[in-house]
């Protein structure tokens, strides 16, 4: 049940991004852009970890969850330490996924050339 | 030939605009079981971590990684892309296509170097989604401050 509900989720958050690209002239990029701001905010108003604890990888997966764990850091840095924790807690708690990114992909480009373009 | 390729342009462009339904509810469909079908794996790898004891949000952290390693694998494997080909926003809105937009520009610019080539490119699209994510954390945080 709790794979169906993330399917469910997941697969929903992605309809939503195409039909943007299909209905808009955005471009990827700044859908991306707009599912982070939109998942931190969200969670600003609380309104994305009920989605979370409904839909687990589903919510958390999509880009919104990226902006989610960046929103989550800095509130639960902010009731640690006070103030500064705003300026800490949204790349401490992402930390991990853009190192693993940036890393991964530095790898990548060592090992793979880019395709014969047709 | 050039004619036939701007008939078949025009065709294409007519095709677009006449039948965005059709194509909107099949894209839609694409996208939702293969970003589904990502996400339930991602649930899978956050389960399999969690069974080694760590917490939701350790596991979701390592799941994370893992997840975007794949994404990088599969891209650097050209396997990624073509499946982007049929599935558009269901490999673009995961993380994994988060990975995949840093790992394609870093792979494909090589030829301009490893500074201004791999380590300048891979941020074009991950740049803007870090930037604008960690303003809106950072007003989140100040905000939950002081309410």
């Amino acid at each position: 049940m709790e794979y169906v509900r993330a399917f469910v989720v997941g697969g929903a958050i992605c309809i939503i991004g195409q039909i943007l690209i299909d209905k808009t002239n955005l471009m990827s990029g700044r859908i991306l852009v707009m599912f982070v701001v939109l998942g931190a905010v969200l969670h600003g108003i609380g309104l994305y970890e009920p989605i979370v604890e409904f839909g687990g990888a589903g919510a958390t997966v999509p880009l919104p969850g990226f902006g989610y764990s960046l929103a989550k850091g800095a509130i639960q840095e902010v009731e640690k330490v006070g103030l500064r924790g705003a300026f800490t807690g949204g790349l401490k708690a992402t930390a991990a996924g853009i190192t693993a990114a940036i890393l991964f992909a530095f790898i990548a480009s060592l090992i793979f050339n880019p395709k014969a373009k047709d | 030939m050039d004619k036939i390729q701007n008939m078949k342009n025009e065709y294409q462009q007519m095709v677009k605009k006449t039948s965005p339904n059709s194509n909107l509810l099949r894209d839609s469909v694409r996208a939702f079981w293969v970003g589904g079908t990502i996400c339930a794996i991602g649930q899978l790898i956050t389960n399999i971590v969690k069974s080694f004891g760590y917490s939701k949000d350790e596991a979701s952290m390592i799941a994370t990684i893992i997840l975007v390693f794949l994404g990088i694998l599969l891209t650097g494997l050209d396997i990624y892309d073509s499946i982007g080909k049929y599935a558009g926003a269901g490999t673009i809105v995961p993380i994994t296509g988060f990975a995949n937009s840093m790992v394609s520009p870093a792979i494909e610019y090589k030829k301009e170097g490893y500074v201004f080539g791999v380590g300048a490119r891979m941020f074009l699209i991950a740049g803007p989604v870090i930037v604008y994510g960690t303003i809106t954390s950072v007003i989140v945080g100040i905000i939950h401050y002081f309410i």
